[in-house]
């Protein structure tokens, strides 16, 4: 017993190092306590998104950290070419769950450590599943995933009055890398800059110009996106959509390609370009996997643990040459259309006779809106509603009927969120419907 | 700073927090898509459609040009928003078989704000103008059809006859093209 815990006791020495005493390095309002690593093992509630090249670096490193609760979640199977730098998966693993094979071999070989795997992607879970969590990690490789999950961790903040109840905000801190490139960010959603606060950072897709496609192509990308856009969907050799995990697709698009080059005299058409250029393939390096991860990991501890002041908020990391950091405050966007919208509340005097019109009038009439031509649309059973819209005569013909509907006949409760959009204000205005609770006479 | 560890240490189970409801919320694109739409103030010449209304990212978008070589013709195009707008342009195609230098028999549009050009402070209403502006001057520096490009720079006039042809129905070149008159 007294010999185990002493395993126990010199396992987690270094972090009771820093749990359990000051240090210069600590944040000024930080109190040592045993507790905190009990809170670390034992309560703390961790997601990682994404099993990959990240995801495999991230789970390693929490679970040896002491986190003992961690999800992780990825709608992808193992391939070969992962193997390299994927090192939870093996030979045989392929074409298993990433997820599933990842929280095997960390539960096997970490012990205490419950990993619980989630094959599946984000979008399956609803905010039920979110809520539980402490923080959340990501090491994903595409923007529309991260503009979910921001939303997501987004939607689950409380205001009340207009203010952000802090207890309701889950930090998000999202790893990225391309080649030798990285960056780790830590996100509070609604108090610092979010993901789409920042979404001119991220570089636009490489498109080229639909016409040099066509009739004047120079490089052998103009020759693959060709037989991409165009002559598959003519030719359509399989009645179906690109498949990009498909060798038979991939083959009949090199095959392709290498023709229309030939024609034009390009060259440098190879079956691994189709590959790249049909899967949107960027280069992985596992060492810049490793330090983005290593650096998540830490920010997770921080926040985690109040121990030192987190990262303020975003690190750019570069090795191509030598290496570069630089960290700076990426700034939060007054008028961003995922973080800014703190919803108004609006008292319904009377929900029972109070018409979609009267609504309507309030928003153009008050003095608080003054708007001209207010567009209304809410969501009911997670389904959008257009509610109405004058300015679309097709739509205002379809929603016209709504007016002389009651909010209660429309679907609308207590609670309920409407989207208002009008020319009078550069952004959506999010109302937060509050229904006068009825009073017995007072 | 915020303090995870006081703060949170009952959070268990997602039974903390609770909203005021299970509300799910509207993503960026809807957002902005909603802005767009409220906002969209068409020429005289163009009129949507939205199969449902309560969708306001798939419509579609009839043009029917009052000047120019496609004067009493009407073009219908399918505008599909994606889960990344602004930040990606939606997705239009012709859905009208046109004789026109900018647009492919497949209904692929030439048109530079619909790809490489793209910017997210651009709106559904520039694209409606940009495609607008494609039947007025028709670009034959820029073609996708190659061969009514080439009968534009060189013959106007039967470039002309060309475009009559295909909107009433009929056969330019080895192409057959549906009638497409208002």
């Amino acid at each position: 017993m007294s010999e185990h815990q002493g395993v126990s006791q010199k396992r987690w020495g270094h972090l009771r190092k820093v749990l359990e005493r000051p240090g210069p390095f600590s944040h000024p309002d930080f109190e040592p306590s045993s507790e905190i690593l009990d809170f670390i093992m034992t309560t703390c509630k961790l997601l990682v998104i994404g099993a990959g090249g990240l995801g495999c670096e991230l789970l390693k490193d929490l679970a040896l950290m002491g986190f003992k609760q961690i999800h992780v979640i990825d709608m992808d199977t193992i391939e070969l070419s992962n193997l390299n730098r994927q090192f939870l998966f093996r030979q045989e693993d392929i074409g298993s769950s990433k997820a599933e094979v990842a929280a095997s071999f960390i539960n096997r070989k970490v012990k205490g450590c419950q990993v619980t795997p989630h094959f599946c992607k984000i979008q399956d879970y609803d905010e039920t599943f979110y809520r539980q969590f402490h923080l959340v990690v990501c090491g994903l490789d595409s923007i529309v995933a991260r503009r979910w999950i921001n939303g997501m961790l987004i939607s689950l903040l409380n205001y009340e009055d207009g203010t952000l109840d802090q207890t309701s905000i889950i930090p998000m801190i999202d790893g990225g890398t391309e080649g030798f490139k990285g960056h780790a960010r830590v996100i509070l959603p609604g108090v610092s800059a979010c993901i789409d606060c920042t979404l001119d950072l991220y570089p636009p897709q490489i498109t080229y110009p639909l016409c040099t496609i066509a009739n004047t192509p120079r490089l052998p990308e103009h020759c693959i996106e060709y037989v991409k856009i165009i002559q598959w969907p003519k030719e359509n050799p399989w009645g179906s959509l690109i498949d990009g995990d498909d060798p038979q697709h991939i083959l009949w698009i090199y095959e392709k390609s290498l023709e229309r080059s030939t024609q034009f005299n390009i060259v440098g058409v190879t079956y691994r370009l189709v590959q790249g250029v049909v899967k949107n393939i960027i280069p992985a390096v596992a060492s810049t996997n490793a330090v983005i991860a290593a650096m998540c990991a830490t920010e997770v501890f921080k926040l985690a643990t109040s121990c030192c002041v987190p990262l303020n908020n975003y690190l750019v990391f570069n090795d191509v040459d030598g290496i570069y950091t630089y960290t700076f405050e990426a700034e939060k966007k007054e008028n961003c259309l995922a973080c800014s919208q703190i919803p108004q509340t609006l008292l319904i005097q009377d929900p029972e006779q109070m018409k979609l019109k009267n609504l309507l009038d309030v928003f153009c009439e008050s003095a608080a809106y003054q708007m001209k031509n207010p567009g209304l649309t809410t969501y009911i059973n997670g389904k959008n509603k257009t509610l109405y819209i004058s300015t679309i005569k097709n739509i205002e013909e379809k929603t016209r009927e709504n007016l002389t509907k009651t909010l209660l006949e429309l679907g609308l409760q207590d609670g309920s969120e409407i989207m208002v959009a009008d020319l009078t204000s550069p952004n959506v205005l999010s109302v937060r419907l509050k229904f006068a609770s009825k009073n017995v006479d007072t | 700073m915020i303090k995870l560890f006081s703060l949170k240490q009952q959070k268990k189970d997602g039974e903390s927090s609770p909203r005021s409801n299970n509300q799910k919320k509207a993503t960026a694109a809807q957002l902005r898509i909603t802005k767009d739409i409220n906002e969209l103030n068409l020429p005289k010449t163009c009129n949507t459609e939205f199969p449902d209304a309560d969708d306001l990212l798939s419509f579609k978008l009839i043009i029917c040009p009052d000047e120019g070589f496609y004067r009493t013709g009407r073009f219908v195009f399918s505008f599909k928003v994606g889960p990344n707008y602004p930040h990606e342009p939606p997705k239009v195609k012709c859905e009208t078989q046109v004789y026109h230098p900018n647009i492919d028999q497949q209904g692929n549009v030439c048109l530079n704000i619909l790809r490489e050009d793209w910017k997210p402070v651009l709106t559904i209403n520039s694209i409606v103008y940009g495609l607008q502006y494609l039947f007025l001057e028709p670009n034959p520096e820029d073609p996708l059809n190659k061969e009514a490009a080439e009968v534009l720079t060189s013959n106007r006039r039967l470039f002309e006859q060309n475009v009559q042809k295909a909107m009433r129905g009929g056969y330019v070149g080895g192409t057959y093209f549906d009638r497409c008159l208002k």
